[in-house]
């Protein structure tokens, strides 16, 4: 199944072919949905017929040099399962990169159904009572998916804020701004870690300065004291989950050997068999070089063993983040 | 004293090498603290925290309400820290700043997660009439650690709440309150917070004060229940932190909870009708 794809305005086209995986025992779960490969079409601007040299450290003025580029990445995002059981894996993920033609830097995260696109603009001009001496200011703006941005947006403004903070080299342009702007496309789960993820993205792609990545993972705890990476939005509400099929918990719990068609007759409809109420939601931030924890915000209670065990799980899942990135830009930048 | 003012990350280091502070404290010491309940005659409860010259007042106002309709056996706790012009030369009178919305969320989340009381405990009638706690925070002093001095003030205030026994009317259908019966609020938990800043990516020092948190590359907050368990690890970016590091804080904090736990327990021991 293929189909082009018309982009109004700049008259790009590009060719998007969809395949449907049956990756083994998780076939019939929506959690791996489809598994979309596409090729990207590079094609120059007619007016300009500049190099598809990567662009770094330029300024806000210098943007209409640079090719447009799209190169969409399929992730392979199918971990291996984690030690704790079934519930160890990353959904499918994947990254665009230069969408947008007015900011410096744009990238769209996908992860599962969470969608989140994020713009960069900067180094550019900073408003005199907010300019820092020696560093750059850095400001990140968090637009809700509907609704006005309200106080919750304002604390992850702030979480997302001091952790670009951390890697962006500010001292490189003293007295200048570097604008993130994130919109929130959908939301399915593991919001803050997309955000993260998109930034990240949208940085590189504006060619800001950095000392080093970083990505988000988020770790849920069922009371059970599994673990669960990456968890969609039904996993992260702290709800009683009705399990018409308790008996088979042991089960799954155990990896559900039967495979796929014992738990897709017994199941409730919509329901997969990870479904579990979750009684904690841990998010880090984990940079590149060593994997220290960047930045970390939790909801419910857990135990001091649990965080250290949720911090191991997100840090073996970045691994997959980081390596993800890499190829998209790799992919990206080859085709020259 | 120029030095102190011209190159202040440098006249720390070199108390950070002996391993003290400017103040005199050690690393891992807190500044001392002192909590007052019950001086605001107005309020359902309140309390007044000092950490050192932090000084954070909690009022806590009950009204009725409407419980959500899809939680219609529970109140509302609703808190909001007010960080005005007077406790610091850094906000401007107006909407609340950044800082203040932050901490409202962070005081929100940490009653949230560690269920210090049970909302259905606020419902009088489900679906129609239950308690709505306003808690007022705000700051008088601000010289660092926030956080800390909120949790504590609003621990310390929610203990303090005395709500009176309301009925509800069969025939008119209107509440009845009386007066004369008051009782305390159940509280499960004590979440205690504990703050500390990360110095040049390596060292970690507990309350910072509000000169350490500027020079700081990073913060990172702590919130513990009596069991042990974890509330809230509220790390706002900054420097990297290793899985051992966390693990020496998890350590202090357990600590200070003990610490601070005596402490509330002498205030209400001390309030207690002979």
């Amino acid at each position: 199944m293929a189909f082009l794809d018309f982009r109004g305005g700049s008259g790009r086209v590009q060719i998007v072919s969809k395949r449907r995986a049956t990756c083994g025992r998780h076939s019939w779960s929506p959690r791996v949905g489809a598994c979309v490969q596409r090729t990207h079409l590079v094609r120059k601007r007619a007016l300009l017929g500049g190099s598809n040299k990567p662009r770094l450290h330029v300024g806000s003025g210098a943007m209409e040099g640079a090719m447009q580029t799209e190169s969409k990445i399929r992730a392979d995002s199918r971990t291996e399962p984690g030690p704790r059981g079934p519930g160890c894996s990353l959904r499918h993920f994947a990254c665009e990169q230069n969408l947008l033609s007015r900011p410096d830097g744009s990238a769209s995260f996908l992860q599962g159904d969470t969608s989140v696109l994020a713009g960069v603009y900067g180094p550019a001009e900073v408003k005199i009572s907010k300019e820092i001496f020696n560093k750059a200011t850095l400001e990140v703006i968090l637009r809700p998916k509907t609704g006005l941005p309200g106080v919750a947006e304002k604390s992850r403004e702030r979480l997302i804020r001091n952790t670009c903070e951390a890697v962006v080299l500010g001292a490189l342009h003293p007295r200048t701004s570097i604008t993130v702007v994130l919109q929130v496309v959908s939301d399915a789960g593991s919001l803050l870690a997309c955000c993260l993820n998109a930034a990240c993205m949208a940085l590189v792609d504006a060619g800001v300065p950095m000392r080093a990545l970083f990505c988000g993972v988020t770790c849920a705890l069922d009371s059970d004291g599994t673990l669960m990476l990456d968890p969609t939005a039904k996993q992260e509400k702290p709800q009683r989950a009705e399990h018409c099929w308790e008996a088979l918990r042991d089960d799954h719990h155990r990896g559900c050997p039967s495979g796929v068609e014992y738990c897709a007759l017994e199941a409730p409809v919509g329901a997969t068999w990870w479904d579990h109420e979750a009684r904690a939601v841990l998010t880090f931030a984990l940079d590149s070089v060593e994997r220290k924890l960047l930045m970390s915000t939790t909801k419910g209670l857990y135990s001091d063993a649990e965080l250290q065990q949720c911090l191991a799980a997100a840090q073996t899942a970045s691994t997959h983040v980081f390596r993800f990135y890499r190829e998209s830009l790799q992919r990206r930048y080859s085709k020259s | 004293m120029s030095f102190r003012t011209v190159e202040p990350l440098e006249y720390y280091r070199r108390f950070l090498k002996e391993n003290c502070r400017p103040d005199g404290r050690e690393l891992g010491e807190f500044r001392t603290t002192t909590v007052n309940v019950g001086s605001i005659g107005t309020a359902d409860g309140s309390s007044l925290v000092k950490l050192g010259n932090t000084t954070v007042i909690c009022g806590i106002k009950a009204e009725f309400g409407a419980p959500p309709t899809d939680a219609p056996d529970k109140g509302y706790v609703v808190p909001n820290v007010d960080l005005s012009p007077l406790c610091s030369w850094r906000f401007r009178s107006g909407p609340p700043g950044e800082e203040a919305q932050v901490a409202s969320q962070f005081i929100a989340d940490v009653i949230e997660n560690s269920q210090i009381i049970q909302k259905e405990d606020l419902c009088i009638s489900s679906g129609k009439l239950a308690w709505v706690l306003y808690c007022d925070l705000i700051c008088l002093n601000h010289d660092g650690n926030i956080l800390d001095a909120c949790t504590f003030a609003l621990l310390a205030a929610l203990k303090n709440v005395q709500l009176p026994e309301v009925t509800i009317n069969e025939e008119t259908a209107l509440a009845e309150v009386n007066l004369k019966k008051k009782s305390y609020l159940n509280i499960r938990t004590h979440p205690v917070a504990t703050s500390f800043a990360v110095f040049d990516d390596t060292l970690l020092i507990v309350d910072p004060t509000e000169e350490e948190e500027h020079l700081a590359t990073g913060t990172l907050t702590v919130v513990m229940d009596e069991e042990g368990k974890l509330c809230c690890l509220h790390k706002p970016g900054g420097s990297g932190l290793t899985g051992a590091k966390l693990q020496d804080c998890m350590s202090r904090a357990v600590t200070r909870h003990k610490e601070v736990k005596k402490l509330m327990d002498e205030v209400f021991k001390s309030m207690k009708p002979k």
